[in-house]
């Protein structure tokens, strides 16, 4: 019964009665599942593709990265307010100052203790999570936030099988082509040239007039637009506030370590299977949604210690 | 005529351990100059130094006469001071031809130096230039490094121990390379341990031991027995 219900076909919706529909109905709910769960991946894609860049050139993990995702959040939040624009418009003048924003925290703050010693930059940046977090409590107090979007909020394309939301085909989108340009940035220009020779060897890479420090810096910076554009998803998706950060870190540590440290794609692989470990999860009981997620990250970790697609070789 | 390069009372530690102390040395334009010693005498520590890994008060190393002492080493290499550094250090992630690319990325001297011409120079290289730089012979990883230092048009370029691990046909071929790299404007410095080889291709020589000169001579003057001294320390 359920080899058949897995094999739906356009033509069986119709025609017969009795029993089949059901069978029928369960594998479109199924199938929903998968779709949602895929789509969602892609929000936690973006959540986690700034943190497996930085990581994957200075072998740095920025314990902020959730608390950046939110402050960006509110940054287009504002700016939708002050201006009047609309979220994407808004997104698009917060990612320069994000860029900025990063650039200068490398440069002048994490540079300082990026090395061979760990300890020192999860310090400082659980440090800068914490003041982050305190920092957007008083300017933008507890109340939960959303960004408007309109009618784009309740949008959704019914493909015949499934009816999947706009907003969320928006943003897998979205994080498949922030993947595929990262990674042309990476393989094919001069600067992805520098990030990867710089994160083989940086006392080499300055040996042929690279600037291991600008580079690191110019990376950060990147993985802000990256975070502008999950903070722009992220806010319109739900509801935040400024203590959601560190949950947000979670799912993307998680994608990040699934997919192989270091590789862009698998971080896309990693996200999609959080996404659909929560929706079924979430469809077997609301209750376990959440669980699912962190579970299915166990069980890849113990099927494979160094996720699907690992790169970096430390 | 000024030097290309100069050092002065040049010393550089790690940490407590003291590696070089006081060494003057000089290096003219379109020279060859050879630097040997003994394992551990400090050359590697001098190119370091040289090149701006360890940083030096300024006036210790000077470029045209200009102190760059306390330089990073990526302003000195945009000076035209290229390095092929022991152990020839290719990046793993790159492939040969993006290996020589990342070489002329960030300074690219006008001279004859392109991918053209450095694989003219080993044209086994062009062969293999998709291949991660890491897959190639000791050898082909030594020309690698060679021309990825070459791709900058540098006016000088430092050579630090090309030959060692590598078989003597291999290391005829790499040497087979100076002429053209010199004809091309580059002072030489190479650092070496087969003091044959050193005597053969060099104009002067330096000889160091536990961190200090203890020779320097035209190539063409030096008696053996002056280098067994130098190199060993033991009087002859
Ligand atoms: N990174 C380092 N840390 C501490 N000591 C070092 C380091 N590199 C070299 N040394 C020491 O400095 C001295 C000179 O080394 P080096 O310059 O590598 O010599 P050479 O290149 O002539 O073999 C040696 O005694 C060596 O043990
Ligand atoms: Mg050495």
């Amino acid at each position: 019964m359920l080899s058949h219900a897995s094999l739906p076909h356009a033509g069986g919706r119709m025609g017969r009665g009795g029993i089949l529909p059901l069978c029928e109905v369960v594998a479109m709910i199924w199938l929903d599942v998968l779709v949602q769960g895929i789509l969602l991946g892609g929000l936690y894609a973006l959540f986690a593709a700034g943190l497996s860049l930085v990581f994957g050139i200075m072998r740095l993990v920025n314990l902020a990265h959730g608390d950046l995702i939110v402050f960006a959040a509110f940054l287009i939040l504002v700016t939708v307010n002050l201006l009047g624009l609309n979220p994407f418009l808004s997104a698009l003048i917060a990612a320069p100052v994000m860029f900025a924003l990063g650039w200068a925290l490398q440069r002048f703050v994490l540079n300082r203790v990026v090395g061979k010693d760990i300890l020192p930059p999860l310090l400082i940046t659980f440090g800068l999570s914490v003041a982050l977090q305190n920092g957007m409590l008083e300017v933008f107090s507890a109340d939960s936030q959303r960004i408007r979007a309109g009618a784009l909020e309740s949008a959704s394309i019914n493909l015949g099988v499934v009816t999947i939301g706009t907003l969320p085909l928006l943003t897998f989108g979205s994080a498949v082509l922030a993947i595929f340009i990262l990674n042309r940035i990476f393989y094919t220009t001069a600067i992805g040239r520098a990030f990867r020779a710089t994160s083989d060897d940086p006392v080499t890479a300055s040996l042929m007039g690279i600037n291991p420090r600008g580079v690191f810096a110019m990376a950060t910076g990147l993985a802000m637009v990256i975070v502008t554009l999950a903070a722009l998803y992220l806010g319109m998706r739900a509801n935040f506030d400024p203590s959601i950060g560190p949950a947000r870190l979670i799912y993307a540590f998680e994608a990040v370590i699934i997919g192989g440290l270091g590789s862009l794609w698998g971080t896309l692989a990693g996200g999609a299977i959080i996404g659909i470990a929560q929706t079924v999860g979430a469809q077997i009981n609301p209750e376990w949604q959440i669980l699912a997620g962190h579970l299915a990250f166990l069980a890849v970790l113990i099927i494979r210690p160094r996720g699907l697609f690992p790169r970096a070789v430390d | 005529m000024t030097p290309i390069l100069e050092t002065r009372g040049l010393t550089a530690a790690y940490g407590q351990f003291k590696a070089l102390f006081g060494i003057d040395l000089a290096v003219s334009p379109g020279e060859c100059v050879a630097i040997i010693g003994a394992n551990g005498a400090g050359k590697t520590t001098l190119m370091r130094s040289i090149t701006g890994v360890l940083r030096n008060d300024p006036g210790m190393v000077l470029h045209r006469g200009e102190p760059i002492g306390d330089l990073p080493a990526d302003q000195v290499m945009q000076r035209g001071i290229a390095m092929v550094p022991e152990g020839r250090k290719l990046f793993p992630s790159l492939s040969v031809e993006e290996n020589l690319l990342i070489g002329g990325q960030v300074r690219r001297g006008g001279g004859r130096w392109s991918l053209d011409t450095i694989y003219q120079l080993f044209p086994i290289l062009k062969d293999r230039r998709h291949s991660p730089g890491t897959a190639l012979s000791g050898g082909q990883q030594q020309m690698v490094a060679i021309g990825r230092a070459l791709m900058s048009n540098p006016e000088l370029l430092l050579c630090d121990e090309v030959s060692l691990g590598l078989a003597p046909v291999v290391i005829r071929d790499i040497y087979a390379a100076l002429p053209a790299i010199r004809e091309a404007g580059a002072a030489v410095v190479i650092v070496e341990q087969d003091i044959a080889r050193a005597l053969s291709v060099a104009d002067r020589v330096y000889c160091l031991m536990e961190g200090r000169v203890t020779l320097h001579a035209p190539a063409a003057e030096i008696s053996r027995e002056a280098i067994h001294a130098a190199y060993f320390g033991e009087p002859t």
